[in-house]
Parts: structure tokens; sequence; C-alpha cells
């Protein structure tokens, strides 16, 4: 404890803070299109379509080869093992194609969850086995971030404490391991929407998840400049009765990521859980006109809230190509939009309005 | 853990975080005036001053007859137990005072430091018993703050892990007790500059030190808008044979509040430890001065660095007041410039220059 053993070298740690900031610049965000073969059955069954491998790069290629000024709204995106290899129509690896762009290429790295023996149906994540040689490997085969993803419910006595410890604790590891081969860690400590607790609820929990992971991230010696970070915002859960307005949901998340991430951090890349395309982007614009000091990009990480649109202007169908990306596309920028501010919705009356919504922060 | 009892009501919790914006407004800081009878012992022996009730009356008498000059650099004084109960020559309590002056009235409410048995000379602070009813006595008599100082040491084997959690945990009961009586917390975890390391040293342990204390307060419940950290600079230690400009211990010392100071934190306000006055306000500039982001005020808690030529300028006689006075106010007008990274100093080739000397903080 007394004494310092650098992790990283001056060098790697400009490596690693100018990716992190370069993914989340000038409002941009990321593409999460790291679905993992089951998720993807998931997504293609809803729309009828049979979950091939030919029928993933079929989708994935549509959405990496939209026009090049994507990149002014998308800064990274998240690629599952199998779409990291994968190549277009002409036989131009994906990943080139997203670099050619400006795009950084991130490579999602758990291993899914598994359970915690003697908990309420808790988990903790897997992967930290062999994961060294895999940073390495995916960081020559074009990878510049990775993504893990740890998952914690609201529930009779959930969180427990173990669940949070552990679940901090293996986001470390794996955070100071991706350092070590040069790749920026996101660190998603996903607190889940499912269950009927009050929003006031989520943001106590929420704080006591990621002062326990910044602790974590603190002990293991992780370079916060060079990470980002992947939250939920906090809501309420789904089957809440009580309804909240974005710019309650986004003084919540905010009061809540103020209290416990450090500055050092540069950017909190949202998730977008369950929430439609449209609430997605009113919170992250919500989020990013919240009065309170805002030290760190706030942006997006999102899959289906980019998606969605998408995936059914598609519906398996080659000749949907120009409606498929042109759906992509207007996500893209509005999210985009949405993490400066300055999204302005059909049906809203402009910043001003919104601004009064705001009730003073003391209460949260 | 899953449940969230609130400590504070939405009201205690405005006005704990209103008395911490008021301390440090822009350009303000603290004078740290509470020296226990033992440290003011060794004040008044070195200008040849006998340490009785009345010469410390007597010499707070000259700071708080400052005039309304003070107002504008002053937000906040700590008093020790004695000077709280104290009056001027026509009988006008102290805390009435300041308190005209609109500056917000501090108490010290430690007892001092404790050995840790098994470790190498290491402490931590009692004065928890009864602490709550003491704030309570306090509030009525005047207070609205409160400070606590914990201490730990760099060398070889300190701080150890269990003066870190233990210093951390005790800070944390006292902040939760000041807040259930209304009373701000300042809460200081002074690491000492004896010892020869260097600047980086110094700054691996403070990021250490303090990441520990943001979790023992979150653990604690204790409400972040309504605290202040009187922390160390990061600066080399007495013996270390390296030198550092201002910038760099300005560097370091941001850098490690980054790391690990939620932007919740209305203000970090500085001890000097053993700077000179001159030094103490050099090095406040320079942090003002730093070109990274800072999201909560940076102010000085000086004690010494405000008190020292005014000292000098008393030795105990009525007819140098004035002019030890005059001293005080002189101290207090520069280091509220500095507070606000304005002060042109006593031979600087202006701001120009010295943002060149900001080394890139991925090298720290």
């Amino acid at each position: 404890m007394a004494h310092q053993f650098p992790a990283l070298t001056s060098e790697q740690k400009k490596a690693l803070s100018e990716t992190a900031r370069r993914i989340v610049a000038n409002g941009k965000g990321i593409l999460a299109a790291d679905e993992s073969v089951g998720t993807m059955g998931n997504r293609l069954q809803r729309i009828k379509v049979e979950n091939t491998e030919e029928n993933r790069r079929q989708f994935r290629e549509l959405l990496f080869t939209v026009d090049g000024s994507v990149s002014q709204s998308i800064g990274g995106v998240i690629l599952f093992h199998e779409t990291l290899y994968q190549k277009d129509g002409q036989g131009k690896l994906f990943r080139d194609i997203l670099k050619e762009k400006g795009i950084v290429v991130g490579i999602k790295l758990d291993q899914g969850v598994a359970p915690l023996a003697g908990t309420n149906k808790e988990t903790t994540v897997q992967g930290l086995d062999g994961l060294s040689e895999r940073c390495a490997q995916y960081k020559k085969d074009g990878a510049d971030f990775g993504k893990w993803r740890a998952v914690l419910k609201i529930d009779n006595q959930c969180p427990s404490h173990l669940a949070i410890q552990e679940n901090a604790n293996t986001l470390a590891r794996y955070a100071s391991i991706c350092q070590q081969n040069g790749l920026v860690p996101i660190v998603e400590p996903e607190v889940i929407p499912d269950g009927s607790h009050d929003m006031e609820h989520c943001q106590y929990v929420t704080e006591k998840v990621l002062a326990a992971v910044y602790k974590a991230l603190n002990d293991h010696h992780v370079y916060l400049e060079g990470t980002l970070l992947k939250p939920n915002m906090v809501t309420a859960g789904h089957a809440c009765t009580k309804k909240y307005t974005p710019e309650q949901v986004a003084m919540a998340t905010v009061t809540a990521l103020h209290r416990t991430v450090p500055a050092a951090v540069p950017g909190i890349c949202f998730l977008s859980g369950g929430m439609s395309e449209e609430d997605a982007t009113l919170n992250l614009n919500a989020i990013n006109l919240c009065p309170l000091p805002k030290p760190w990009k706030l942006s997006f990480s999102y899959g289906r809230a980019l998606q969605a649109s998408a995936l059914a202007a598609w519906g398996g169908k080659a000749e949907n190509k120009k409606a498929t990306q042109e759906a992509f596309m207007k996500r893209a920028l509005a999210n985009s939009q949405a993490a400066k501010g300055q999204y302005v919705h059909t049906g809203s009356s402009g910043s001003a309005s919104t601004q009064s919504l705001f009730t003073a922060s003391y209460t949260y | 853990m899953p449940h969230s009892y609130p400590a504070l009501s939405a009201e205690q919790k405005k006005e704990l975080s209103d008395i911490a914006l008021r301390i440090v407004a822009p350009g303000k800081g603290i004078l740290a005036a509470d020296e226990s009878v033992g440290s003011m012992a060794k004040r008044l022996s070195q200008i040849g001053v006998e340490n009785t009730e009345e010469n410390r009356r007597l010499y707070r008498q000259v700071l708080f007859s400052a005039d309304d000059r003070v107002k504008k650099c002053i937000g906040g004084v700590i008093f020790f137990h004695e000077t709280l109960y104290q009056k001027d020559d026509n009988g006008v309590p102290f805390v009435r005072i300041i308190q005209d002056k609109g500056i917000v009235v501090g108490i010290k409410v430690d007892k001092g430091v404790v050995p840790l048995a098994g470790t190498d000379g290491e402490t931590t602070t009692q004065g928890l018993d009864g602490l709550s009813e003491r704030c309570a006595q306090y509030k009525k008599d005047g207070a609205d703050f409160a400070k606590w100082r914990c201490v730990l040491k760099i060398s070889e084997r300190t701080p150890s892990a269990l003066a870190i959690l233990e210093n951390a945990n005790v800070l944390a009961r006292y902040a939760s007790i000041c807040q259930q009586n209304g009373i701000v917390p300042i809460v200081e975890p002074e690491i000492l500059p004896d010892g020869d390391h260097d600047l980086k040293r110094c700054q691996y342990v403070t990021e250490k030190v303090l990441a520990a204390l943001y979790k023992a307060l979150s653990d604690h419940h204790v409400y972040l808008e309504g605290t202040l950290l009187k922390p160390n600079m990061v600066t080399p230690g007495h013996a270390c044979p390296i030198k550092y400009s201002p910038e760099e211990i300005a560097m370091a010392t941001v850098t490690a509040l980054r790391r690990t100071v939620p932007p919740a934190v209305p203000g970090v306000t500085f001890l000097s430890g053993g700077q000179s006055e001159e030094e103490a306000s050099l090095n406040l500039n320079a942090i003002n001065r730093c070109p990274l982001p800072r999201p909560w005020a940076l102010t000085f808690s000086y004690g010494r660095a405000l008190q020292a030529s005014a000292l000098n300028a008393w030795r105990g006689q009525q007819d140098n007041a004035g002019a030890a006075t005059e001293e005080f106010i002189k101290r207090a007008e520069v280091n509220g410039l500095a507070a606000q990274g304005k002060y042109e100093g006593s031979g600087e080739d202006g701001g120009a220059a010295a943002q060149s000397l900001y080394i890139a903080n991925h090298a720290y």
C-alpha cells in the first residue's frame, strides 16, 4: 500500500487516455453491436429471420457500411468475437471498414454470468481466465477497447453486499488486464430495471454500486483516465406504477453519478436497457441539459435503442438496405444531438421548458 | 444495503449544502484559528509570549478585528472550543463578530490522536463519544461547520492498510454525526510531509487515502454535497532532495483529486502543513491555474500560512495589534486571489509562462 509499483508507463497511459477521449469526443457515442449469438437469435426471431451466421453478418454489414458521415455521431462500435473477423460482400473486414471511417473498434470480453451460491439468484461474471492473452490477440486484430457487463438486480435482499463486492472486483480485474494490453476497458455495472421499485430506490442502489466499483478500480490500480463507464440511467423499475419525466430521470441519474464517479473518468456512455429508441434519446438529452456539474462526457452506448427501427426496416431482405441504413443513421444522429443537449423532439417545446422541470437537486 | 433509510430530510440536506457553498463561495477560504492550547503554546513561545487564556484571547482578537476587507476572502473561521465562548475587549462574543461579517463559524471537534497498537507509530483520532450532544450544543452556540483532523504518514511501511481504513472510518462516523446535527463536516485526512519521499509517492498515497475515505463516506450514508474536504496538497517530503515547481505540485494535486473526489463535493480547502505563507499562496494559485478540469472549488483552510506574519508583528504588544491585523488581512486577500488563480505573486512572470510548466497529466 505504501509503495507504488506503476502499472502503466506514461506512453501507455497517454495512448489509453487518447483512445477513451476519441470515442466520446464532440457528442459521439457508441453503437453496441456485440449481441451474442443467443441474443441475436432473440432479435432476429422477432423479425422472423433465421439466426444464421450469414444473416448476422448481413445485418451488421448494413450498419457498418452506412455513409462515412456516421463517424460524426458514432465514435466506437462494440463487436462480438465472430463479427471482428467477418467481412463485407467484397471481402473487406468489418473492422477495417469501421477504422477507415475513424471509428474505434471494441470487443465484448466477458463470457456471461455465473450464479453466486447462497444468494437470491444473484450472479457474477466469468471471463478472466486467459483474458490477458485474448486481449493481446484482439489488440493485434484491431480492437482498441473492451467491454464487460456485470449484472445486479433490485429485489428482496438484493443487491447483496456480496454481489456488489464480487461484481466490482471482477470488473476491476478485467479493467486492469485490458489496460495492460492497450485496450480501454468499458466498465458496465448494470442495475437492471426489473421490479416495482421506484426511482429513488434505484438511485440509492446505483450510488452504492458505483461507489464500490470506483473503490475496486482504485484498489486494482486502474488508470481512470483510460476507462469509460457504461451504467444504467436511474429509472423506476419496469413494474413501478409511478411515472417520471425525462428531467426527473436526468436529475436522479446525474446526482448519482456526481456523488460517485471521479472527474478523471473521461466519459459515461449509458446503456439503454429496455428503453424505446425515443425514450433513450429524450433521457440522454435531458441528462445533458441537467444543471448539475458534469465533468465527464455524457453519451450513449446503445444496442436496441440504435438498432430497433433498422432491424424492423430490414426484415431480412436485401432490397430494404436503404431503409435500414436510413433508420440507423436517424437514431445515430438523434443520439449524438442528445449527447450535446441539442435534441429537439418534434413534440417538445425546446430546452427552455424542460429546464423548468428540473427539481432542485437537494431532494435527491 | 438494498433499502435506503434516509439519513437526512430534504430540508436538512439543503441547509447543509447552502452552508458548504457559502464557505467556499468564489474567492473565499477558511481561516483555521482552532489551534489547541498545546499548539498555541508553541506559537506563542516562538514570539516570547506566555501561553495564558488572556493572551490567546488577545491574539484571536487581533485576527477577528479585521475590517470588512476580509468579507470577500474569508468564508469561514474554525474555532477551538475555548475561543467559541470568548469575547472581545468590548464584551462582544467572537462568534457574533465573525457572524456579523457574514462569515460562517466552525468548531474543531476531534480530541487528538491516539496510537494504533501493532503499527509503526501510526494513529487514529478520538472524539466520537458524546459527539452528537456536543454538536447539538455547538450548533445552538453559533457553529455551522466542524473540523476533524486525521493524520497519516509516509514511510517504508506506512500508511498501513489498517491506518487508512481506520482513519477513513472514524472520519465517516464523525461526518455522519455532524450532519445529523445540522453541521457541515470538514473532513481532514492529512498525510504529513515528513520524510524524503518524492512527489509521485505522495500522490500515490494521497490517491489511496482519498479513495478509502470516499468509500467510507458512501458506506456511512454521508451527504457529500454537505461536506468539505481538507486535504494536504501533493508535495514531496520535507527531506526530499528533488525540488518541484508550483505547477508540478498543482498538476499532481489536481490529478489525485480528480481520480478520487466525486464532483458532488462542493469544495476542497487545502491545509498549509509546513508551507511558508508565500509558498502556500503560490501553490494554491498554481492549482487554480491548472489546465485540468476541476469541478469543485479549490481554496484554502490555512492556519500558519495566514497567521505567521501577523503573529510576528504582534509579539504580544497591544500597540502592535493594528499592524498585526493588517498582516493578516494582507495574507487573506492574497489567498483570496490565489483561490481564483489571480495571484501574480511577488516576482512571477505571469500566467503564460507558468502555463507551459504544467507537465502533461498522463505523466502523473
